[in-house]
């Protein structure tokens, strides 16, 4: 049961039901503006309510990546996972800007085999599907989700090698770059799906701290025609950035009651649909 | 205490164009920074950065003051403290740096000048400049504090402010 929550953390709040789907996805560097020759970070990786404390669950470690800022991989070291929080430390060697991203695309979904529906299992990929589903099934319906939880930290000047965009799920694309960000002042970001300016994109940003103050705080935006928005920061601080389309809790049409797939309405069997969640947390300093 | 930044200029000041053929212009540029004696139970000294500003130029660092005799330049890792300094200017430079970086200095007037044409200051161009100083303290606080004047000031003007915190009176004067 343990290790079941663990990798539903992991995978995103999207494949959980209503009622988990409250919970947010966050990693949180110990710092995003760095200097000296080379540096450390440390990043607590977690699943929970408030912003940002640990009081949920942990969030799985073996999917993240780094990208230094000359594009090669780069490792997370001395990982641990516990039971509220996983942490890990990046070493920054290079001058410029990293990436530490856990990225997964999966395919969600279900099938009718002798009059019951049964779901896809976890894991499954556009490389297995075929595999997934038995002979004979009918009414097959498939979601393909990609999820991306990402955090920049710069060593140094700020660069933008690490930003080349990949052409799957929601990505960010820097005007303003996101290790440069000062309350007080506006920074625009654009936003990709798939590659494409995402227009239209639901975006939110939560300043952390939430466990000390009545209200959420929460900016709601949407991106214009080329994926772009503009946040003016009310203070400084950790803020933490979601974007979801295609279904799921922020910006995407409803999902159904909680847990319960089979009373959703039917729909019938097509083209796949198409998910995507994109997290980050945003260190804005004060001027 | 004063509120906020109270700029407090001489009684013979003048921040303005030197006018006209033989009126004579200040060269130097004397910068005294007051670090003050702070009772705390652990005391470092302050990381100071001193720098010029320009409406549209970039801005020019004069002089560092940092822990410089760390083993494997780990003084450098607390350079971002400075924060508005590390936006600006800092992050692009390396460190140490030749004739700008210097060691962390004690409590009392710290005293540093600089010469038109030369040094980290370089050949100024007539025009309104906001002098910049920002001192960060280890396990202490941050302040910043901005002296404006204009280039080429008149021998003898002095442009004065007085911090709150981790700085105390901070001027800049001009002279031949």
């Amino acid at each position: 049961m343990k290790a079941r929550h663990v990798i539903a953390g992991a995978v995103g709040a999207l494949l959980l039901s209503g009622a988990a789907q409250a919970h947010r996805q966050w990693m949180l560097p110990s710092s995003t503006t760095l200097s000296g020759n080379e540096s450390w970070v440390t990043v607590d990786a977690a699943v929970s309510n408030d912003l940002f404390y640990f009081e949920h669950n942990p969030m799985r470690t073996d999917n993240i990546r780094v990208t230094q800022p000359d594009g090669s991989e780069g490792k997370i070291e001395n990982s641990a996972t516990g039971k509220y929080r996983s942490t890990f430390d990046v070493h920054l060697t290079q001058p410029g800007t990293y990436r530490i991203a856990s990225v997964s695309t999966g395919i969600m979904g279900s099938y009718m085999v002798n009059g019951e529906q049964k779901r896809l299992p976890r894991g499954t990929t556009k490389d297995n599907l075929a595999g997934a589903i038995p002979a004979g099934a009918t009414n097959v319906q498939t979601t393909e989700a990609s999820n991306r939880n990402e955090i920049f930290v710069t060593l140094g000047a700020p660069t933008a090698t690490i930003f080349k965009p990949t052409g799957a799920g929601i990505e960010l694309v820097p005007v303003t770059h996101p290790n440069d960000l000062v309350s007080g002042e506006a920074a625009t970001f654009q936003f990709l799906l798939d590659g494409k300016p995402a227009a239209g994109l639901k975006v939110t940003a939560i300043p952390g701290g939430i466990r000390y103050r009545d209200s959420l705080g929460q900016m709601d935006l949407i991106t214009d025609k080329d994926g772009k928005l503009t946040i003016t920061w009310p203070q400084p601080g950790m803020y933490w950035l979601n974007a979801s389309t295609g279904g799921g809790r922020e910006g995407g049409e409803a999902m159904g009651a909680p847990g319960s797939t089979a009373q959703k309405p039917q729909r019938p069997a097509g083209p796949p649909q198409r998910r995507a969640s994109y997290v980050t947390t945003l260190e804005v300093l004060a001027p | 205490m004063q509120r906020g930044y109270k700029l407090i200029l001489g009684s013979s000041v003048v921040i303005g164009a030197a006018t006209g053929a033989g009126a004579a212009q200040a060269e130097t540029m004397n910068v005294t920074v007051t670090i003050p004696r702070l009772s705390v139970a652990e005391y470092h000294r302050p990381y100071v950065a001193i720098w010029l500003e320009k409406e549209g130029a970039a801005p020019r660092t004069l002089s560092v003051w940092y822990d410089v005799d760390k083993a494997k330049g780990e003084g450098t890792k607390w350079l971002r403290d400075m924060r508005q300094w590390w936006r600006v200017s800092g992050r692009t430079m390396s460190f140490p740096a030749d004739g700008v970086t210097g060691a962390t200095r004690a409590p009392g007037e710290q005293k540093i000048g600089f010469t038109n044409g030369k040094g980290p200051l370089g050949r100024l161009g007539a025009g309104n400049y906001t002098l910049v100083v920002e001192a960060a303290r280890e396990v202490g606080g941050r302040e910043l504090l901005r002296l404006p004047f204009n280039w080429p000031p008149k021998p003898g003007a002095t442009v004065r402010v007085k911090g709150k915190s981790e700085l105390g009176a901070v001027s800049v004067s001009f002279g031949k």
